[in-house]
């Protein structure tokens, strides 16, 4: 096996990595939400690659096929899949009553609200 | 009926979420929390029984045997774990209903407690399970409800401290994935007692290394531990007080649970310890943790934060006990647990309270309140008292344990750290104190009247940490037996 015989692990890592980074360095909630989709997906990916078979089919069996693939990983992700849906919703429901709450998006001006807050907070005690 | 206790106790909360959703009305919700938190509490009190004599449950979901199918398995590591859980939120389905009703309009009252149940089974899932798959299903249904719980809170601040949470709590849970999909390539099994025999015959495998790493920084990011604790402290102060309650009392300690299973059942503590310097970094992050978390904890303005802050510090000693991978290490590490639960349960109650009869609980606005509700601060400085470490508390039996235990291992260093963090909390509970009873209270200030229910509860809990510091024959049963069976060896 070559390095590029792996190609999946790599686009795993990759896009493990630009999710990653996204999350980090940007300070758009839709966006970070964007990355940690991202990274969620490039696991989902390591798992289908876990359970791939050099010349397997889909895991139905039937009299044409003798080798099928792994399905127990594929099932796994399947769970994985709708937790990463349900979090990516919740995220973007946060991200509505955040919206709501601070009129921004961002995660810098948001913060900057805050502490106007709590300055007034101060002066009025 | 007896046969089933170990799936009972995960399923009846679980299927109490919707019902919850379906009974609106506040007061029939909080019933339905309150039954399924007693009916959880009930099996594991029954579970606890069993395992204390040295028996060790298996379940299998279904009638499908392992490695094929999903088992649980309670032994004497995951059974206190249960308890203190269910113990915790029993006590929480008492304060809850009142605390609740000041903090949330009534219309949504009704989801808070379908995701207190979600919440709860989650968590007792996480604990149950005897497969690696489904402690990742389980964390997430606890996460997901959490995340939920704080955006509740009465602040707009709840809802970015929720988002923080819910981004750095993503990233953990799915490091978990990564660790555990990594573990399944290699053996090809997800079943607990399975993949510990198979990592036992692997030797050196670099995938091992990856998982081990994977896993141990997604649970310390649950678990709060202190480089990865940016989402905890507004997590913990910015919920809804009962949501505090619970969150401070079983949230970290499940991750730290799930940490100890998988290094100590899964990967085994000796090759775990072996192909990474796991001892060296979890005692050198303790330690830092201890006493940053201590000193952040004496620079809070809020009391709510001051607690949060406080957890960070002893989830540091919790690491230091679990990184010295010895029976009178763990043993300790365990105490810790229970025992601050308690603690950090009593305390957050209390702040609740404080929150409930002032809308607000920062220490200015305490000032003098010593005088106005002498119970609620006795009961404050009571569990106070345990988060020092004085002698006849809960905190002093778990803290002398731990130090047993680094003098056994010869960690002087650490010692020093666990002696210099001890001061700090009398520094940061000082305060409290100072405030609440030293000062002048603020003129015209007359507290709301407080429910008795929650007075009640936390001074359960406040007790409980004097009784189990004289008393301690429970928690020490319960935290040998633990270490013994995380260790392998004969309880």
């Amino acid at each position: 096996m070559s390095l590029a015989g792996h190609y999946n692990f790599w686009i795993v890592i990759v896009l493990m990595m630009i999710g990653l980074y996204t999350v980090i360095s940007h300070g758009n909630f839709i966006k970070k939400l964007i990355g940690l989709n991202l990274f969620q997906v490039s696991v989902f990916m390591l798992y289908i690659s876990l359970g791939a078979v050099v010349g397997g089919t889909a895991p139905i069996i039937d009299d044409r096929f003798e080798l099928y693939s792994h399905p127990l990983p594929h099932v796994l992700i399947l769970t994985a899949i709708v937790v990463g849906v349900a979090t990516t919703a919740l995220g973007l429901a946060l991200a509505v009553r955040i919206h709501e709450a601070y009129g921004t998006l961002e995660e810098t001006e948001a913060l900057q609200r805050e502490r106007e807050d709590i300055r007034e907070d101060i002066k009025a005690a | 009926m007896i046969v089933h206790l170990p799936v009972l106790q995960v399923v009846l909360p679980l299927l109490c979420a919707p019902l919850c959703v379906l009974f609106r009305t506040p007061r029939v919700a909080a019933l339905i929390y309150f039954i399924a938190a007693a009916s959880a509490f009930a099996c594991a009190v029954g579970l606890n029984i069993q395992t204390l004599d040295g028996i060790v449950l298996h379940y299998q979901l279904g009638g499908w045997s392992p490695p094929a199918g999903i088992e649980y398995v309670i032994d004497g590591a995951n059974a206190p774990l249960l308890l203190l859980v269910s113990l915790i939120a029993l006590l929480v389905s008492v304060y809850a209903p009142r605390s609740i009703a000041s903090e949330l309009e009534p219309a949504r009252v009704g989801l808070f407690f379908a995701c207190m149940c979600l919440c709860l089974a989650g968590l007792l899932g996480i604990a149950a399970t005897g497969d690696a798959f489904n402690v990742f299903v389980f964390l997430e249904i606890s996460s997901l409800a959490s995340y939920a719980l704080i955006a509740l809170g009465a602040r707009r601040r709840a809802l970015l401290a929720a988002f923080q949470y819910l981004v750095l709590g993503t990233i953990g849970g799915t490091f978990l994935l990564i660790g555990i999909g990594l573990v399944y390539a290699i053996t090809g099994t997800l079943n607990m007692a399975d993949l510990a025999q198979r990592v036992s015959e692997l030797g050196e495998n670099r995938a091992l290394i990856g998982a081990i790493a994977f896993v141990t920084i997604g649970m310390a990011i649950k678990a709060a531990v202190f480089p990865l604790h940016a989402w905890q402290p507004g997590a913990y102060s910015e919920s809804p007080s009962a949501v505090g309650v619970f969150l401070s009392a079983t949230g970290s300690k499940i991750a730290l649970y799930t940490l100890c299973r998988f290094l100590f059942t899964i990967f085994g503590a000796s090759v775990a310890f072996q192909v990474l310097p796991l001892t060296q970094i979890g005692l050198l992050v303790g330690c830092v943790g201890m006493i940053a978390g201590s000193l952040m904890a004496c620079l809070q303005t809020d009391f709510k934060r001051v607690l949060a802050w406080s957890s960070i510090g002893q989830v540091g000693y919790i690491v230091a006990g679990i990184s010295l991978a010895t029976s009178e290490g763990l043993t300790a590490a365990y105490l810790h647990i229970l025992n601050h639960a308690l603690i950090k349960a009593a305390l957050f109650a209390a702040a609740g309270v404080v929150m409930l009869r002032l809308g607000g609980t920062d220490l200015q606005s305490i000032a003098g309140l010593g005088r106005l509700m002498p119970w609620t601060f006795a009961m404050i400085v009571v569990a106070g008292l345990g988060l020092i470490g004085v002698p006849l508390s809960a905190g002093f039996v778990s803290k002398w344990a731990l130090a047993t235990a680094l003098i056994d291992s010869g960690q002087w260093l650490v010692l020093a750290a666990v002696l210099f963090s001890s001061l700090l909390a009398l520094v940061y509970v000082g305060r409290i104190v100072e405030a609440a009873w030293f000062r002048e209270p603020q003129a015209g200030r007359t507290p709301a009247a407080v429910p008795r229910a929650m007075t009640a509860v936390t001074a359960l809990l406040a007790i409980s940490t004097i009784y189990f510091g004289i008393d301690t024959r429970l928690p020490l049963a319960l935290a040998q037996t633990a270490s013994a069976a995380l260790l392998g060896a004969a309880p």
